[in-house]
């Protein structure tokens, strides 16, 4: 007669984290912050079609590590999701709190339930018409959620790169100096990245109703200086 | 309302009305039939194609029967950046399916990171059309006009539909719904191929002027309240509302050079 292999539920666990977070480290990172006028996404993306970040909603911003097919995959669930909702409501109803609850409810359903964790890292962002009320949402492989005002730090080497944020990182930054602050802790010390290693937008609060805007190309090798 | 997820099979795609019918939101099938009196219907529209791109004008009046229902409806409405949709026929119908448009547009932007071809937003447009067809056969029909500017030709175009949802590109202008005899009239006398924004506004605003002094479903001008064509230019800067006050400048003038005419 065979025994059922005893695992204790803790082991399980550790596991599961254990193969995620691997997954997500092997990723290059991405900092969200926000500046005086808006929300800044600022990703480590040697693609330019494989998007890391992307728009949601007039005001709501995604940002994405780990695994492309996983990641994408929530957000254009999330997408569908604020569609839906602005068109059975009204556009104002749709905020980025009630999204990142419901990520939180996928991760932590696949990470207990599934066969193995998804191994992403996600970041919703929102910018709020008023000064001081953007929001950053941070969402972890397991369906912890965690928000903040200021900045995040998500994917491989997250806890450098978020030293050198708090090290540099001030309220009310302009645009300029708030991408220089993401991109020189994304860079660290011993190397450089030139901006086709970079993949950034922002969530501006400039009064047109889409506020996500990318900045490539030349707009953005400008204001790298 | 859950997160929608789908297993690759069953996915919906970057297509928005697809998402409604896949999750049973789409909107219910017409049965039986209305009264045309009963219902509010849009009228006179008009697109205007010149070298900067589309002007794009509709008049302000929704009848019912006999009756005005509306003295300030919009018919002419942005569908994104860089294209805009005008509507007649039944207003009600014809609002939720500029909205389901819009969306759909953006929707699709999303989805897919970059947005649909001019052609594509069109063909959209007309299946959205065709789909209305047996709710058109009980007296709901939606007529609308589609321009945009077509950043890979670098030109504006512009689409006209009938109610079966046929797509039919003109190259110089169109018109739709009750006031469209009159008003293209007008602007045949007076198309070149060289009109610039300016003077396809004036053209425009002429247009409906002499579409609403014809057809009585069609709204004049109302400085009493306030309230003048809506007018929008549809050019390489994306899709752009006239001011009000701006319009109004153009009609005072259009009426002086009428009333000298007239010999007043």
């Amino acid at each position: 007669m065979n025994m059922p292999l005893y695992v204790s539920p803790e082991q399980v666990m550790k596991d599961r984290a254990d193969y995620a977070r691997k997954g997500i480290a092997r990723g290059r990172a991405a900092v969200a912050s926000t500046y005086a006028d808006g929300v800044l996404l600022c990703a480590e993306n040697p693609s330019n079609t494989l998007r890391k970040v992307s728009e949601i909603y007039d005001r709501i911003g995604f940002m994405g590590v780990g695994k492309y097919n996983e990641f994408d995959q929530l957000r254009i669930a999330g997408v569908r999701h604020a569609d839906l909702k602005g068109y059975s409501f009204s556009r104002e109803d749709v905020d980025a709190r009630w999204l990142a609850n419901q990520y939180a409810q996928i991760l932590g359903q696949y990470f207990t339930h599934e066969m193995k964790p998804l191994e992403v890292e996600l970041l919703v962002a929102e910018m709020s018409p008023e000064v001081g009320g953007d929001r950053l949402f941070h969402l972890l492989y397991d369906g912890t959620v965690m928000d903040t005002t200021t900045h995040v730090v998500i994917g491989g080497e997250a806890e450098a790169i978020g030293a050198r944020l708090d090290e540099s990182w001030s309220v009310g930054l302009q645009l300029r100096e708030a991408l220089r602050v993401a991109v020189g802790a994304l860079t660290g010390s011993d190397r450089e990245l030139v901006p086709d290693d970079l993949e950034v937008a922002v969530l501006s609060r400039d009064g047109e109703r889409r506020s996500f805007r990318r900045i490539e190309g030349d707009d953005l090798g400008e204001l790298l200086g | 309302m859950t997160l929608p997820l789908f297993t690759p099979d069953q996915d919906p795609g970057p297509s928005f009305l697809g998402l409604l019918d896949r999750l049973g939101m789409a909107p219910p099938e017409v049965t039986g039939s209305l009264e045309a009196d009963a219902i509010a219907h849009g009228t006179t529209v008009l697109a205007i194609r010149t070298v900067e791109g589309v002007v794009m004008a509709g008049d302000r009046r929704a009848t019912s029967g006999n009756f005005i229902s509306h003295h300030s409806m919009e018919k002419v409405f942005p569908a994104d950046r860089h294209s805009g949709v005008a509507i007649a026929g039944a207003a009600g119908p014809a609002m939720e399916m500029v909205g389901l448009f819009q969306l759909n547009l953006e929707h699709y932007e999303k989805v897919e990171g970059s947005p649909l071809s001019l052609e594509g937003k069109a063909n959209q447009l007309s299946q959205m059309v065709r789909s209305n067809l047996s709710a058109a056969m009980q007296g709901l029909g939606v007529v609308p006009l589609f321009a945009g500017w077509d950043e890979r030709l670098e030109q504006g175009r512009l689409f006209q539909y009938d109610i079966t949802g046929g797509r039919y590109e003109e190259r110089r202008y169109a018109a739709g719904g009750s006031g469209s005899l009159h008003s293209s009239t007008v602007i045949k006398l007076r198309h070149t191929p060289d009109l610039d924004f300016s003077t396809a506004v004036d053209i425009a605003v002429e247009a409906l002027f002499e579409a609403a002094d014809e057809d009585s479903a069609t709204g004049g001008p109302d400085p009493v309240r306030g309230i003048y064509p809506v007018i929008a230019t549809i050019g390489s800067d994306g899709f752009e509302r006239m001011a009000d006050e701006d319009v109004a400048a153009r009609t005072t003038a259009l009426l002086e050079r009428l009333g000298d005419r007239s010999g007043r």
